[in-house]
């Protein structure tokens, strides 16, 4: 985008159409105004048309949640939001109470939350570079097994997710007839995997094979700009495998891994369609991720106003994680730009 | 530089994060009906066959015909029960939704304090030929009391007792329990060599709901008191989802594997002889689909307590359950919306319609058809007319049957994993669930 304003004609920057500039058009003595300000200005234009969808899609909704946030808004006012009345505070209080079962429950979720994003997006990034250095050697049936990798991503997800939860039911699903009846671990009686405290490992089992791919994907599409002439030096100097993992994989990849790792945790923290499809409406207490919580205080509850308000308060966590996460990594890497 | 890279940078994480807030919109919408198109009508059917094809096959005929009558075009849509009350939740919101709809009836109350359906006055109910065409309970439950009716009744069904006939005559039962001791002493008889004696849907929170109802009528008691606040925690609630659980904790004659059925897989095991016994409500057509046979299966009235015999008060076996058809309030051709309920809730379209679905007719006339005459039939029939209450119609009715179904079911996880369900488990999450509806 930076590179736009200099491939205007030269003609162009300094008054061929200099009539149309705004500000009243060209001074004496200061001739060059016009190019600059369409030069300054140029960027901007281009991108108005995205900012105003921008506007639009996200940011009107937003702000119309923001606003339901401080109404008392149930089914008797969901026909006009308008007219439910102002509360203030009086939602953010309710659901940051934690002496109340509203405030408690949504504590509950969030902690079950951030355990759950730490766990998932470690195992997915974990997994995703394993595999992606892995395929970095070339072998037989290389390309099979990269496709193969693949297939979580490209699934639909509720496809994916009810058959999973068909596999973890308890009498008639794959999971216990393997653990249990062919394995023979975990004794004879059937484990519940979506009732329970077992339950959160249902959801995270689903949440890494769904995920993880994505991570692959990332990390392999990164390692193929890092030289081969590094490792073949590193390996010429007496490096070992991990020496080079360390030392050449992971730095080279570094950037692509920020953002990764990012994406990641704001996709798995607000998840609403793995547990919703594992769990119905209602999730057992152990998995009750805070995108089920919300959407059953909103739109099973018919609470839309504390509804609103737990979501302005995920989002403002999510924005402050996210602006530490960019302040600290973007730091990092320019401490080592210095260097 | 360094402030355009900061820029770009809020820039996507508020684009990304924005989902989280995007909730809902509002609309002032059009108040009252008009007749602005005449000649069309979108409606919204609930899936009451085996499957949509099922009921696209079913209405597409009747619609037909209502057409040739009238020249007014429907348009169907058939709407899985899981998405139908957020579909409804939507339109209302927006003010575009369908012409006509179908609504579970314990919404009436819930979707009648919206205020997007049309009121059944006594204007409205006499362009459909008058509300003492209906059955009583059955209006009872299209809306709060004291108010005119949100929605018109279309289908009606009740709770049974239904019981595989081969299995009690292996087990040399002769009839199936009255009464709830009865219950406990033939489903030990049964529950055995992996056979259990009753099915449940432990992780389904309308059924919980239903059963939950019915055991606190029978306990003498009330979720709602009469200025319409919730008094789920009383002891005599507290006694009656304790004795539900307890089939499946104390008395052991529900599989601790029901605990997280939801998808009607109880109807499969009843079907298998895995289980003997179900609770259901007009479970017939499933049981044929599920390759049972006429004669298979027996109906008799749900078990009341000890003394008793199916009446009312304590002797409540049954919720009124049922479908009911709302007009939306801000409907472009309300008089041929008014002209299609009429036609759906006319004795010919009640006996076909509900023949089909294996409801009942809520229409008086219709009821007395020889079709509706089936043991099956008879038994649901009259435990309607004589033993059957609506659900609590109160404006909060969809958050109770959330809040409380979820109580149970982390009732039935408990008692699933062999850890105790006692007195004060079950009051502690009542209590729970009674708080998360106050605040």
């Amino acid at each position: 985008m930076t590179s736009a304003p200099t491939t205007l004609p030269p003609d162009a920057k300094a008054g061929g159409r200099a009539g149309r500039a705004p500000a009243g058009g060209p001074r004496p003595g200061r001739v060059r105004r016009p190019g600059r300000l369409r030069r300054t200005a140029l960027p901007y234009l281009l991108l108005l048309p995205a900012l105003l969808l921008e506007l639009l899609i996200h940011l009107v909704p937003m702000v119309m949640g923001i606003v339901m946030s401080f109404r008392q808004l149930t089914q008797f006012f969901i026909r006009d939001w308008s007219r439910a009345p102002w509360t203030g505070f009086d939602n953010y209080r309710l659901a940051v109470d934690v002496n109340r079962p509203v405030g408690e429950a949504l504590l509950g979720s969030f902690l079950t939350t951030c355990l759950f994003t730490l766990l998932s997006v470690g195992l997915c990034w974990l997994l995703g570079t394993a595999a992606a250095v892995f395929m970095q050697e070339t072998f037989r049936g290389r390309g099979f097994l990269r496709a193969l990798f693949l297939v979580p991503y490209a699934l639909p997800v509720y496809a994916a997710v009810i058959t999973w939860a068909f596999m973890f039911q308890r009498d008639n699903g794959m999971v216990n007839h393997l653990l249990h009846d062919q394995l023979g671990l975990g004794g004879a009686e059937h484990t519940f995997w979506l009732l329970g405290d077992n339950s959160f490992w249902a959801l995270l089992t689903v949440s890494v094979w769904k995920g993880w791919p994505f991570a692959f994907l990332i990390v392999m599409a990164a390692l193929q700009n890092v030289p081969r002439d590094l490792y073949e030096a590193a390996a010429l100097d007496g490096a070992g495998i991990w020496q080079q993992i360390r030392r050449i994989t992971l730095p080279s990849v570094g950037a692509v891994n920020q953002v990764l790792i990012l994406v990641l945790f704001l996709w798995t923290f607000n998840d609403f369609n793995t547990p919703f499809v594992l769990f119905g409406k209602s999730a057992p207490e152990a998995a009750d991720l805070i995108s089920i919580h919300i959407y059953q205080s909103s739109f099973v509850t018919w609470n839309f106003g504390t509804g609103s308000a737990m979501s302005v308060l995920l989002l403002l966590f999510l924005l402050l994680v996210t602006a530490g996460y960019l302040f600290f990594t973007t730091r990092g890497r320019k401490d080592a730009d210095a260097r | 530089m360094r402030r355009t890279r900061a820029a770009a940078a809020a820039a996507v994480a508020v684009s990304l994060l924005s989902a989280a807030t995007a909730c809902g919109g509002g609309s002032t919408g059009a108040e009252g009906g008009s007749n602005t198109a005449p000649k069309e009508l979108t409606y919204w059917a609930s899936n009451q066959g085996p499957d949509i094809t099922a009921d696209q096959a079913t209405l597409g005929p009747e619609l037909k015909k209502f057409e040739e009558q009238t020249g007014i075009k429907v348009k169907l849509e058939v709407v899985p029960w899981s998405d139908l009350l957020n579909r409804i939740l939507a339109a209302t919101a927006s003010g575009q939704g369908p012409d006509v709809l179908n609504i579970g009836n314990t919404w009436s109350s819930s979707l009648q304090a919206t205020g997007a359906l049309l009121p059944w006055t006594a204007k409205n109910f006499d362009a459909i030929g008058g509300r003492d065409r209906f059955v009583e309970s059955a209006i009872g439950s299209a809306g709060a009391a004291g108010q005119d009716p949100a929605a018109v009744p279309l289908y009606s069904m009740s709770y049974a007792l239904y019981y595989n006939k081969k299995v009690f005559q292996e087990a040399g039962i002769e009839k199936p329990p009255a009464t709830w001791d009865e219950m406990v002493t033939i489903g030990r008889k049964l529950s055995k060599d992996g056979r259990w004696a009753l099915g449940a849907e432990g992780s389904n929170l309308s059924n919980n709901i239903h059963q939950a109802f019915v055991l606190s009528k029978q306990h003498g008691a009330e979720f709602f008191d009469a200025a319409g606040k919730p008094t789920f925690d009383t002891a005599a609630n507290v006694d009656a989802v304790k004795q539900y659980v307890d089939l499946m904790a104390k008395d052991k004659i529900i599989a601790p594997g029901n605990a997280e059925y939801d998808k009607n897989q109880s109807l499969q095991d009843f079907s298998n002889g895995k289980t003997a016994m179900v609770l259901w409500q007009n479970a017939a057509s499933t049981f044929k689909a599920h390759g049972m046979k006429e004669g298979d299966w027996g109906v008799a009235p749900v078990p009341v307590p000890a003394g008793g015999a199916p009446g009312s008060g304590k002797n409540t076996n049954s919720m009124v359950a049922g479908i009911n058809l709302a007009v939306f309030k801000n409907t472009d051709n309300t008089d041929g919306a008014l002209k299609f309920v009429k036609f759906m809730t006319s004795d010919e379209e009640q006996k076909i319609l509900n023949r089909t679905y294996g409801s009942i007719p809520p229409v008086k006339a219709a009821q007395t058809d020889p079709a509706f005459a089936t043991d099956d039939l008879t038994v649901l029939r009259n435990t309607l007319s004589t033993s059957a209450a609506p659900l609590p119609q109160v404006p909060e009715e969809s958050q109770f049957e959330t809040a409380v179904g979820t109580a149970v079911k982390e009732l039935f996880a408990d008692a699933a994993a062999g850890r105790p369900v006692t007195a004060e488990s079950v009051k502690a999450k009542l209590t729970k669930a009674q708080q998360q509806m106050s605040s």
